[in-house]
């Protein structure tokens, strides 16, 4: 039997309302036991965790792998090194992949090739349509069958709101949220950054906030019409986020997550054109950042996600107008969320609660995000006193596009537990 | 000056040297001396990734009659053509050690983004919608011929604000030298956030006609806009916001009418405008050249040399 006893950390689990020094045991896959002062003598393996967090392992319900398809960006093993090492246990990626995760066939690739890995649990997200074009409704319930969790055009957003009606409704059969990426695209066709006082100096193209105001109001009124869930990704625009707070006070099925470069940057970090600012939604303004903040803290963002966006070096040393969307998350998903505990936004409870028990709650998963005997053993042992520099090195991702590259960031991992299994040792 | 990106980085003293050198060029020009020796020996570069013809012909101009080496580079005969990324053909044309390369670019920021890969200056000679700061030194010039002092001045742009590169380099310099700068077109070409560039908004040509002291007017950019999204027709256009022969009557007495050129007859500007007595259109060309000139020999070090030569 394989046994780990972990002894001496500050246990935090949202799902037991627990926080205090505890001792972990787990044997094979499984968490046996959370108490204090387990004796030594009932493990073989035991780790010293005095001084450190620990946590239910992060789920990271909002990245893109790149694959199938895109490999030289990321791929499922680099993906999976990169998540561990950002304490993150499960991801569930999108299905903008080439080909797209738009029937069983490619969910089994992905969930094929995450096994082999094994390195953490990947949830394969299915597209909502076929080919993300938004005309006709994919496959949806082969893909459930398949493994999806989700389903999402992430990325594209369907035009046509009868079809997107019909999807909703069609989703509900299958018990799985939908992701919206919610926008009016053909109102910031062309933008390549926030529309506002910076993007008027620099004469790019902006994207209004308007636009995810739009969207936001649309995927939220056809969940209304068609009671089912949505969670809407990526809410960087104040506006957006007042529309879920009275749209969840009316009782309509949404849940939203917020990014942390949406919550710690503005669109002022665009200045000087690095390519590694660019992303969609874009870089907001500081009222923008404090409204992401308040959400938090209000609740009226569930959760916290990346939208972990691999670019390789080739595609983001271009103009800033000619490169594409999106950074890297996973690395700096742990030391940016703390500065929401360091400035008092929230608990330090409440942000392991956003990182871990909530997604969990979003896509159904029973198994994970709590550390209650009996629950699979994902763990994450953070510092989150360790200062670091954010090197090239300390990146498992293929790609290092992350304005927060060569920063110092407070909060590290540790240790990282998968199935009972260290799958990532920095101790 | 190292390099000559945005108006953003350029100081009042430094515009005031730059233009003052420029009067001094222009003078010997118009003189009849066409040859100066005090780039001999620098290699500059006009990497023209849009069409242009002032600019280039006139950075082209400026590099020859300083004696550089003037190379000329347009992306339709360049590798670009076969997929070499902005980067890479700069780097490689840096290896050449140029002194200057002076770039036109369609991408906005497109000078900020090789600037940390290459040893050359660089001189922006229009990147995107962003800035445009040599036509904006020279029309500068062109104001302080014609009124001397700009503190108090009132410059009304006039046109597609939201998608001009020498509005916005116009905005931000002429500020700088006390200027008041206003705005005027249809709406959907002024930018949502005036204040952003400090500007106000006028909403009548009476308001432009009575408080121009000069009026820039911009080229409608056909080949940046689909027109027809953002006004109905050329038509109407020209007939609310386009410069006529009523409308120069309704202008003080001492305005004067700018256009960065190219223009488009019949659509902003008719004949009657371009020569009208108030038009300086073609000096703005003839300063383009003096001002280009002293942008190449300033960021060269090579002032003083020039001075010599001019002076003798």
């Amino acid at each position: 039997m394989n046994n780990l006893l972990i002894r001496g950390a500050l246990v935090i689990d949202p799902s037991q309302n627990i926080e205090k020094r505890m001792d972990i045991l787990i044997e094979n896959d499984k968490i046996v036991k959370l108490e204090k002062n387990i004796p030594s003598a009932e493990s073989t393996f035991i780790i010293d965790a005095e001084g450190l967090v620990l946590t239910p392992g992060f789920i990271d319900i909002h990245t893109h792998l790149r694959d199938p398809g895109y490999e030289w960006k990321e791929d499922i093993e680099s993906g999976s090194l990169c998540a561990i090492a950002g304490g993150i246990t499960s991801v569930c990626c999108m299905a903008n992949t080439d080909p797209i995760n738009d029937n069983a066939t490619v969910t089994r690739y992905i969930i094929e090739k995450a096994k082999q890995v094994n390195l953490c649990d990947i949830f394969p997200v299915g597209a909502l349509t076929k080919g993300l074009k938004g005309e006709e409704i994919a496959e949806i319930g082969q893909m459930v069958k398949a493994g999806i969790v989700a389903v999402s055009d992430d990325g594209e957003v369907p035009r046509d709101s009868k079809l997107l009606r019909n999807a909703f409704d069609y989703v509900k059969s299958f018990g799985i949220p939908i992701l919206c990426h919610s926008e009016d695209k053909t109102l910031s066709t062309g933008g390549q950054m926030n529309e506002g006082y910076l993007s008027t100096l620099l004469g790019i193209s902006g994207i209004p906030p308007e636009a995810e105001e739009i969207g936001t109001i649309r995927d939220i009124m056809i969940a209304k019409l068609t009671n089912a869930h949505i969670h809407i990704c990526h809410v960087s625009a104040e506006g957006a986020l007042k529309i879920i707070e009275k749209a969840k006070k009316e009782g309509v099925k949404v849940t939203c997550e917020i990014t942390p470069h949406h919550f710690t940057l503005t669109e002022n970090n665009v200045k000087t054109f690095d390519t590694n600012t660019k992303m969609s939604p874009p870089l907001r303004t500081a009222k923008d950042v404090e409204a992401c903040k308040e959400a938090i803290a209000k609740d009226i963002a569930d959760i916290i996600a990346t939208d972990h966006a691999p670019h390789s070096k080739d595609e983001k040393m271009v103009e800033f107008s000619n490169a594409p969307y999106g950074i890297i998350g996973f690395p700096t998903l742990l030391p940016l969320s703390l500065t929401l505990v360091e400035e008092g936004i929230l608990t330090l409870s409440k942000l392991v609660e956003k990182l871990s028990f909530k997604p969990a709650q979003i896509i159904n998963r029973k198994d994970i995000g709590s550390l209650k005997p009996g629950q699979r053993a994902n763990i994450t042992i953070f510092d989150p006193e360790e200062e670091f520099i954010l090197t090239e090195e300390m990146i498992s991702s293929r790609s290092k596009n992350t304005p927060f590259l060569n920063q110092k960031l407070k909060g590290r991992v540790k240790l990282t537990v998968r199935n009972g299994r260290i799958v990532y040792n920095n101790l | 000056m190292e390099h000559l990106i945005s108006c953003e980085n350029v100081t009042k003293e430094e515009t005031e040297e730059i233009i003052n050198l420029a009067f001094k060029i222009r003078e010997t020009i118009r003189e009849g001396k066409k040859k100066f020796k005090a780039l001999r020996g620098k290699c500059i570069i006009n990497l023209f990734f849009e069409a242009s013809t002032r600019t280039r012909t006139s950075f082209e101009k400026a590099g020859k009659f300083l004696s550089a080496d003037v190379i000329n580079i347009s992306a339709s005969a360049s590798s670009v053509k076969k997929g070499e990324t902005l980067i890479d053909t700069v780097k490689n044309l840096d290896m050449m050690h140029p002194d200057i390369i002076v770039l036109r670019h369609a991408c906005e920021g497109a000078c900020n983004t090789i600037i940390p890969h290459i040893d050359a200056s660089i001189v922006n000679a229009g990147d995107g919608c962003h800035e445009h700061p040599s036509q904006a030194l020279l029309d500068t010039m062109t104001i302080v011929e014609n009124r001397e002092n700009l503190e108090g001045l009132n410059v009304v742009i006039a046109g597609d604000i939201v998608h001009s590169r020498v509005a916005r380099s116009n905005i931000i310099l002429l500020k700088k030298l006390g200027a008041n700068i206003f705005i005027f077109g249809p709406s959907t070409m002024m930018p949502r956030y005036p204040e952003a560039l400090g500007v106000k908004v006028l909403s009548s040509f009476e308001e432009v006609a009575k408080i121009a002291d000069v009026l820039i007017l911009l080229r409608i950019q056909l080949e940046r806009l689909n027109a027809k999204k953002v006004f109905p027709s050329l038509r109407e256009y020209a007939t609310f916001f386009g410069l006529n022969k009523n409308r120069l009557k309704m202008l003080k007495k001492d305005a004067i009418i700018m256009h960065p050129g190219p223009v488009n007859r019949g659509i902003e500007i008719n004949n009657d405008v371009i020569t009208s007595p108030k038009s300086v259109i073609f000096n703005q060309v003839e300063n383009g050249l003096a001002v280009r000139m002293a942008i190449l020999t300033t960021i060269c070090g090579k002032k003083n040399k020039l001075l010599e030569e001019l002076n003798a």
